[in-house]
């Protein structure tokens, strides 16, 4: 992507890019090198040089069940808090697109959630659903035992979910509405005439014109859902990872293991792991993006 | 449109008002509890009626929480961290987008990559860079000379601590790349013609054009810096540089205490406040950045 008319100096743009490049060759770069020095070396016990241990970090990692848990965990969350908001975001999208009379306030409130921080949306939940107070005290009142994130695993980890999709759901909204939009109007009109109600329009025409976006945000809140800013906080504010590791996420469980068991070495090889990961979705995402999006 | 269609009409706005419930729901409850008395909010079942000590219990969560360094440090830092990304992010764009030079394509590789990690899972590391700045420059000179220096600085408990690695992300400079690319050609040409130099052209064109722009990236990275949770809370030891965010596990009532979730309730509605402000006031910037940076 070039521009045709472009100015002619090499010391120019190096000076105008330079503060950048060196924030991130200390803070990016930097590390990035560190983890994956960590991941292959291990430091003794007793003080001294780092010893290179080659794969035996990775095979610790591996070999632990409670990695595989959290591997697990990270996979349910990320995908079941994936799907219900571009659920949500969807069927709201849909709705508000219709643009009735009386719906352009809904379409300013539904953006609100996303405003607010994970943590502080984990401890007003840990208010909301506990299972002694707030909106779930009376269903326990009548069913006992039905709701308790503090003692289920399952519980605790749709209770994040919900958190998750809570914040979540408004961001799906304002893209899907974007997209839906962007579907040309002559040919919602022209099925209208042919005598399809709304909400066969909305499945046979709208929701298939919109999969590019649909795409594009599965890939995105999948990566959200796995190392997301938001994923480490709300579950560290709402579960502190447990009961019983059942909301243990890959992200929450490096940075234990980093900070609380001080395992440099095994968090970065579980790092790795989860970089990789990333890099996969983000390849997908830019291919992807790069052929839809044309800037000219 | 013009088609009669009573029962679908119906079916929208029953989803508009239940999406209404399922988002908007829990402020309501977090509310109406933060202004309830310590009897009312533990009360089964739960009461959505607002009573009148909001304001009493905010006071209250402020002066537990010490609030009041901690909003003022979340300020400094979600500022910093805005003003930092809205400018580094428009230099490094121009030089990636307005030169022809051999580097071009280096720089944007290498601010390109930085998207991919996010600071969650390069966190440990970071925290070491932090904590020990010199350490690359010194590996650095005792490679070269071989010489040991031994200078020590680190960001720990500084403002500078908190924003630097937070700016060190290639998010706004795609969004200031995105722009300038849309921008047409005869633009520059037009400028050189009329023989202002680079920098000119930057000031002078380039910046007052993208304003829609810095406002729209201003208001995701000020909720992106205060809503910032793990950097502060490894960055941080000294309670004088506390955010917001750290000060939500002061506000917790603890297991064998009186769990007085108003009070608790109170303290993160207020912590909340700020950018649920910046969002509700700055809605069209904030959606148009939402859409842009993620392209």
């Amino acid at each position: 992507m070039d521009k045709r008319a472009a100015f002619r100096s090499w010391w120019l743009p190096s000076l105008f890019a330079l503060p950048q490049i060196i924030l991130i060759l200390l803070f990016f770069y930097w590390p990035a090198v560190a983890v994956l020095r960590w991941a292959f070396t291990l430091e003794p016990p007793f003080g001294g040089a780092a010893e290179f241990v080659g794969l035996a970090n990775f095979q610790e990692v591996f070999a632990d069940p409670l990695y595989w848990n959290s591997v697990g965990v990270s996979l349910a969350f990320a995908l079941c808090g994936t799907l219900a908001t571009i659920f949500i975001g969807l069927v709201l999208a849909l709705a508000v697109d219709r643009q009735l009379p009386g719906s352009a306030p809904f379409r300013f409130l539904y953006i609100l959630p996303y405003a607010i921080a994970g943590p502080a949306a984990g401890m007003a939940f840990r208010f909301i659903l506990s299972p002694e107070r707030g909106l779930m005290a009376s269903v326990n009142a009548a069913f006992p035992d039905f709701w308790n994130p503090a003692k289920y695993g399952s519980h605790a980890l749709i209770l994040v979910i919900v958190v998750f999709a809570w914040k979540w759901a408004g961001y799906t909204f304002i893209f899907l509405l974007a997209g839906l939009q962007s579907v040309p109007r002559s040919l919602i009109e022209a099925a209208a005439m042919d005598g399809c109600g709304p909400i066969r329009r909305a499945v046979d025409i709208q929701i298939p014109l919109l999969a590019p976006t649909l795409f594009f945000l599965l890939v995105i809140m999948m990566t959200e859902g796995f190392v997301g800013a938001d994923t480490y906080g709300i579950v560290a504010r709402t579960t502190d990872g447990g009961p019983n590791h059942g909301t243990d996420v890959m992200v929450y469980r490096i940075v234990e293991e980093a900070f609380r068991g001080l395992n440099y070495s095994g968090a970065s090889a579980q790092s790795l792991v989860l970089i990789g990961l990333i890099m996969i979705f983000t390849f997908i995402q830019f291919r992807f993006i790069e052929r839809q999006v044309h800037y000219k | 449109m013009i088609q009669r269609t009573p029962f679908a009409n119906a079916l929208t706005y029953g989803v508009m008002i239940f999406g209404f419930l399922l988002l908007i729901g829990p402020f309501i409850v977090i509310v109406s509890g933060a202004s309830q008395t310590f009897q009312q909010v533990n009360a089964i079942p739960f009461s959505f009626v607002p009573q009148d000590r909001l304001f009493e219990n905010m006071g209250a969560a402020w002066s537990r929480a010490n609030l009041g360094t901690a909003m003022l440090n979340s300020f400094i830092m979600a500022s910093l961290v805005t003003v930092g990304k809205v400018s580094l992010s428009a230099l490094t764009a121009f030089a990636i987008v307005f030169f022809r030079t051999p580097l071009k394509g280096f720089f944007f590789w290498m601010v390109f990559i930085t998207l991919m990690l996010p600071l969650e899972v390069r966190v440990v590391p970071t925290y070491a860079v932090a904590a020990d700045l010199f350490q690359p420059i010194r590996l650095l000179i005792s490679a070269v000379t071989g010489f040991e220096v031994s200078v020590d600085w680190n960001l720990l408990n500084s403002y500078t601590g908190l924003t630097l690695p937070l700016i060190a992300t290639a998010t706004g400079t795609f969004l200031y790349r995105q722009f300038y690319l849309t921008l047409p050609d005869e633009l520059a040409e037009a400028a050189r013609m009329d023989g202002s130099g680079a920098i000119r052209f930057f000031i002078d064109m380039l910046l007052p054009l993208s304003r829609t722009n810095m406002l729209a990236l201003t208001t995701i990275m000020f909720v992106y810096g205060w809503n910032q949770y793990l950097w502060p809370l490894l960055m941080v030891t000294d309670p004088q540089y506390k955010t917001t965010m750290m000060s939500l596990v002061a506000l917790l009532p603890s297991d064998n205490g009186t769990p007085d979730w108003n009070v608790t309730l109170a303290g993160s509605l207020i912590i909340m406040l700020p950018p649920l402000v910046v969002v509700a006031v700055l809605q069209r910037w904030f959606v148009r950045g939402l859409v842009a940076t993620e392209k």
